[in-house]
């Protein structure tokens, strides 16, 4: 089950024909595969696209009905070859993941599935993870279009837009018989907007007709010859094919200006913070009229060379507004123009930025510039730049990097790191993908690189040299079974390496979205879980296994990862440390606990507290935890010039903070408080016995004590 | 080209605030008034306690026409700018979205503190000075309130609290009403939000009780044998008149802890002490009565199992809890008494032994060197606690008392020896180092003691004062000590 309930949203999904949908981006895409009638979704989650997966997961029962099938990909390679089915088949088949990250794992299937071309509509949803909110390294799926020849969407960010962009791709590819992209930055993903549905289609074609019909036929294989011949074919066929489609149907959009002599070429997902450019300098306004021609790339791969001859021809400057590095659309721009012999200027990287997000103050810059350089007359001067100076905000406003949760199963993980690199010394640590990456930041600084999801343990290949100080990997549930068991485990199992991987076994796929995987210890309808990572471990051949069935037990840990770097063991030495991702764990349990409570049921509640006149503010314990929970407040004490620790009441009760506290032989403030709520009448009497004795006793120090009264 | 423009408003938040949830509200808000609204943000990891930015346009529609939206702010033009905690609304000045012509900030003027500020091992604590300076200058209308606050004493979240300023603001051209109703159906933890709302709604008007002023630590003695109230009286009068007010004013704050942390003999050895530092620099007398207090009210196992078991403390930690009436609360307290704390609480001769045998030692640490949980609420808990607490009337005798008051013997000799009120003043000030338990409290000594030794290599440098000052400021600035020893690996450079 993902972190959130999409219970809503799929109802949504059962809107008809003029019932007007509102939602986010990506909602809007799972509502235009039903319309398209696809005949199956896979993908694999990720930020921005988890909540196509994660809706479509809530929603069997209208998947049943139209009989779609849908499934949750081990990786996106394994989404990817998903698309194997529209091949032979006329099935329609979306996938979906965030790229470039999951379009790299996914490029082995991508590569032969473009060579052998498709005959069902064959469409891959990109979340492209790029700019701002952005969690992956910067580039661009473009390239992918370009080497593998896939078509690539970029459509104008709005949900009208986007729909009519998943429909229309499908044709595309049915027509020219490739695999369309269909990309979608982070905030389209996200936008709210509405559209006006229309009924949802069964599939024409269905995976159960094509199991009762197989059809095999040895040109659509990626195998000299065919494989020459698939070149020769998208050249000559499927290029052709496309650019008359796009043509035909006029996927591209110009919208005309009174200022025709310039022009601006941008791509559909740009087309919004063009026209706000626009605005601010007078030449557009919010209904989307312009004075400056647009010609707006819904398809930004192929590219149209007489569409752009046309819309360039007779104007003196073209402006190419192009988001991300390198400038391939520019250097294609200039190229079809040259061949075409039009010699309008291309204004493109040389006004706008390289690389980078293309917020609203680089397009307003580059827009500027290129008109000022090009017809200043259209440009109101620029007002005298006075610049408020922030550098005293600058000294002040402090780092917010994302961290652990309240609560996480992970941080006593590091905390223990932490330890026990104090006792033995400095390991060098490589990190994976997942949240415990964020142990790179305050207060750990533990984690030297990141090279995948599910790379972790093969990063440290290396590094193994016996005898040495250990190296040791950190890697996640998530990547574990992404890719992690064969790249990471069977490759340390198969060559002998001496250092310790650590898998962190929260239950789901957290960073993702907290969706299902092969080991969580949910039960989820239709999906087949509760598989161990250390039956998995063991049965590609690891010898030294250490499971923790609870991560909070510091000391535990400690001893754990004592006896991992210092073993005599050889081989890799796995230690596997399982608890439930908190975030997921008081989703589940906080409306039963409330309900339980209400009905008058007993319940204790843990929670942790300072004592903050035991405190003496040296902050060793939020050096070692790190919770957001546990945080300083002025010690109210003028004798105490340093704050003090307090924990707020988001405090979940997990303890990490006295069991570090303890482990570390840090300070005796910590105390935890079991709340009892509806007290049994046993708890009560007791409560109150003991009550008597200990206020009889305060009491009596109490007025013994000499002191001041305030 | 239509002059028509949208209301712009931005949401800082960071991850787990609701930011998600206002701008949803928002929208909502908008739709219902049959507004055309569009709302944006960029969540990923973010949402794991980053900071994280939620963008909203609403326009009022127009027959046949589509409005064309930014999914981003433009700095410079936006007209709402809400912020859920302090530090993110300078960061939102910062990044341009606030501007004085135009944008209404909306801030919760409570800190949450980030990672940096609160690792530091002394106070890291940003200064908001800055952050309310630029608020106020760099915004057309400023709307600050503690929404937190708010939040927690409504039993809500800040979201609705925002939500109920930005009604307040009158930002948006619409009713109260209208964002009432917008909650009621949205219909989660309906009755809890509105309150929040009316909160957020009133402390944006202005309307917020102000805070109690705080009580200055003047009184009468109470508790205790009359003996011992008329010798107190006297002392407090004694800091009364022989001092500046201010200096007064904290030997009462100290007074008040030694008396409560030994006895009224105790606390006169303190005014003595401090009297003694005052009396040859009489500008001193304030710091040395802050941390001749502190240094001698050194927290000791019999001091912790005091405020442990006191009768304050057990209602003090459930307000803290909020616990309600029918709850019950059980308190563990978790410990970790080692080897050195236990020969510290033996008499002095003792400890010595204990300390010095290996053997002993060894039996120490086998039978008592370990994590404890101690439930104080339980009986046998309880009475551990409190009959360590009752060792009090020994401790002078103790090992651990003999070593704190030579060290602070030492170092007041050195205060007194110092030829300059500035770097005597700065002396005191470092005693701060010395602080915590265990490990934190060698480690706080042993810093303390490198300042301490490294007095000589200052002799006869004018700033002597400002460089002893910089030695303390590197010492509280990581907890390892490398930034102090590259402060004293600097003035050695010197020579």
């Amino acid at each position: 089950m993902a972190e959130r309930s999409f219970a809503r949203e799929v109802q949504d999904l059962r809107l008809g024909a003029g019932d007007e949908f509102r939602g986010e981006g990506i909602l809007a895409v799972t509502k235009a595969l039903l319309q398209s009638g696809v005949g199956y979704v896979a993908g694999y989650q990720g930020a921005p696209i988890s909540h196509l997966m994660d809706v479509l997961a809530d929603a069997q029962g209208i998947l049943g009905e139209l009989g779609v099938h849908f499934e949750t990909s081990a990786s996106e390679a394994a989404a990817a070859s998903t698309l194997a089915a529209s091949v032979n088949y006329p099935i329609r088949g979306a996938v979906t993941w965030k790229s470039t990250a999951g379009t790299n794992v996914a490029s082995d299937a991508l590569s032969n599935l473009s060579s052998s071309g498709v005959t069902g509509g064959a469409l891959i949803i990109i979340g492209e993870d790029y700019g701002e909110g952005s969690s992956i390294m910067q580039e661009r799926t473009h390239a992918f279009a370009m080497k593998s020849q896939m078509w690539l969407l970029d459509p104008r960010p709005n949900l009208p837009s986007i729909v009519k962009a998943v429909e229309d791709a499908f044709e595309l590819s049915e027509a020219s018989n490739t695999p369309v992209m269909l990309q979608l930055r982070i905030r389209a993903c996200h936008v709210h907007g509405s559209f006006i549905a229309k009924d949802n289609q069964k599939p024409k074609y269905t995976v159960r007709e094509a199991l009762e019909n197989p059809v095999r036929d040895v040109n659509r294989i990626v195998l000299p010859p065919a494989s020459f011949m698939h070149e020769q074919d998208k050249i000559n066929k499927r290029w052709p094919a496309a650019v008359k489609f796009i043509r035909d149907r006029g996927l591209n959009e110009t919208f005309p200006g009174t200022h025709s002599h310039l022009g601006i070429i941008v791509q559909g997902g740009m087309y919004n913070g063009v026209i706000r450019a626009l605005q601010g300098l007078g030449l557009a306004d919010v209904w989307g009229d312009t004075l400056i021609p647009l010609h707006v790339l819904n398809v930004t791969y192929p590219l149209i060379d007489e569409d752009l001859a046309a819309f360039c021809a007779g104007k003196q400057a073209v402006l190419m507004v192009e988001e991300g590095a390198p400038e391939y659309l520019e250097q294609a721009l200039n190229t079809a123009l040259r061949r075409a012999d039009i010699n309008t200027i291309i204004a493109g990287k040389d006004v706008l930025a390289m690389g980078g997000e293309y917020t609203a103050k680089v397009l307003s810059d580059g827009v500027r510039k290129f008109l000022e350089r090009y017809d200043r007359s259209l440009v109101p001067e620029r007002a005298p730049a006075s610049a408020p100076n922030f550098s005293a905000l600058a000294a002040v406003v402090p780092p917010r990097p994302p961290s652990f949760c309240t609560g996480c199963p992970e941080r006593p993980i590091f905390s223990a790191m932490t330890l026990v690199q104090q006792e033995l010394g400095l390991r060098h640590v490589a990190g994976d993908i997942g949240c415990h990456l964020f142990a790179l930041n305050e207060p750990f600084n533990i984690g030297s690189s990141t090279m995948g999801y599910g790379l972790g343990p093969s990063s440290i290949s290396a590094m193994q040299e016996v005898g040495a100080p250990r190296a040791i990997a950190v890697m996640g549930d998530g990547g574990f079974w992404h890719n992690g068991l064969l790249n990471g485990i069977g490759n340390a199992v198969y060559n002998r390496h001496d250092g310790v991987v650590v898998l962190v076994d929260n239950f789901y796929s957290a960073a993702t979205g907290g969706q299902d995987i092969l080991s969580s210890r949910a039960r989820p309808a239709g999906r087949s879980t509760n598989h161990p990572i250390e039956d998995a471990v063991k049965g590609v051949g690891a010898q030294w296994v250490r499971r923790i069935d609870r991560t909070y037990d510091v000391p535990k840990m400690l001893a754990t990862f004592r006896e991992a770097l210092t073993t005599s063991a050889i081989g890799p030495k796995i230690i596997i440390a399982s608890s439930e991702c908190m975030l997921n764990r008081q989703r589940r349990e906080k409306p039963l606990v409330a309900a339980s409570i209400k009905r008058g049921e007993r319940n204790v509640r843990p929670r942790f507290g300072v004592d903050e006149d035991v405190c003496t503010g040296d902050h060793a314990c939020i050096r070692l935890s790190g919770c957001p929970s546990l945080s300083t407040k002025p010690s109210g004490d003028p004798l105490k010039p340093d704050p003090v620790v307090a924990i707020d009441n988001d405090c979940v009760g997990c303890g990490n903070c006295g069991e570090v506290s303890e482990a570390a032989v840090l300070c005796p403030s910590f105390y935890r408080a079991d709340i009892v709520s509806n007290p049994s009448v046993w708890d009560r009497l007791i409560f109150r016995l003991r009550g008597t004795i200990i206020c009889w006793l305060q009491a009596r120090r109490d007025t013994n004590r000499l002191q001041i009264a305030v | 080209m239509s002059p028509d423009r949208p209301i712009a408003v931005a949401i800082t938040a960071m991850g787990g605030q609701g930011g998600g949830v206002l701008s949803g509200w928002i929208v909502a808000l908008a739709e219902g008034r049959g507004w055309h609204a569009q709302g944006t943000s960029v969540p990923g990891v973010a949402q794991r306690t980053g900071a994280t930015i939620y963008y909203v346009e609403l326009i009022q529609p127009r027959p046949g026409r589509t409005p064309v939206l930014s999914l981003m702010p433009v700095p410079g033009e936006v007209d709402v700018v809400i912020a859920a905690e302090l530090m993110e609304a300078g960061r939102a000045i910062q990044r341009g979205l606030v501007s004085p012509d135009r944008t209404v900030l909306i801030a919760s003027t409570h800190r949450s503190l980030s990672m940096v500020e609160k690792i530091a091992p002394g106070d890291g604590t940003a200064d908001s000075a800055p952050v309310f300076s630029a608020a106020n200058s760099q915004s057309k209308q400023f709307v600050g309130a503690d929404m937190q606050a708010i939040a927690e004493n409504t039993g809500s979240v800040i979201s609705a609290v925002l939500f109920g300023a930005l009604a307040a603001s009158g930002a948006l051209p619409f009713p109260r009403d209208a964002f009432e109703a917008t909650i009621r159906n949205a219909g989660v933890g309906v009755k809890a939000s509105l309150d929040a709302f009316a909160g957020g709604f009133a402390a944006a008007r202005g309307e917020a009780q102000a805070a109690p002023a705080p009580k200055p630590a003047r009184g009468i003695p109470i508790g205790g044998s009359d003996a011992d109230r008329a010798r107190l009286c006297a002392l407090l009068n004694r800091a009364n008149t022989e001092f500046a007010p201010d200096a007064a004013e904290m030997l009462t704050h100290g007074i008040a802890r030694l008396v409560d942390y030994q006895d009224i003999a105790y606390a006169e050895e303190y005014v003595a002490l401090v009297a003694k530092i005052a009396h040859q620099y009489s500008s001193l007398a304030v710091e040395a009565a802050r941390h001749i207090a502190a240094a001698m009210a050194y927290d000791d196992v019999i001091r912790v199992a005091d405020l442990k078991t006191r009768a304050s403390r057990f209602s003090r930690v459930r307000g803290e809890i909020r616990a309600e009436a029918k709850q019950i609360v059980d308190t563990t307290e978790y410990m970790h008494p080692r080897v050195e704390e236990i020969c510290a609480t033996m008499p002095a001769g003792m400890g010595r032994a204990f300390e010095t045998n290996a053997g002993l030692r060894w039996l120490l640490r086998v039978g008592f060197d370990r994590p404890r949980r101690v439930r104080t609420t339980a009986l046998a808990g309880f009475a551990a606690l409190y009959l360590i607490a009752g060792m009090k009337r020994w401790r002078r005798n103790l090992l651990r008392h003999g070593r704190e008051t030579a060290h602070r013997d030492a170092w007041l000799t050195i205060v007194q020896a110092q030829g300059s009120p500035d770097v005597a003043l700065e002396l005191l000030k470092s005693r701060r180092l010395v602080k915590g338990y265990s490990d934190t409290h060698s480690r706080g000594h042993g810093k303390f003691d490198k300042i301490m030794g490294a007095l000589g290599l200052l002799d006869g440098r004018e700033d002597a004062a400002d460089w002893v000052r910089r030695l303390r400021d590197a010492a509280l600035a990581d907890a390892d000590g490398r930034k102090l020893d590259g402060a004293i690996a600097t003035i050695k450079s010197f020579r």
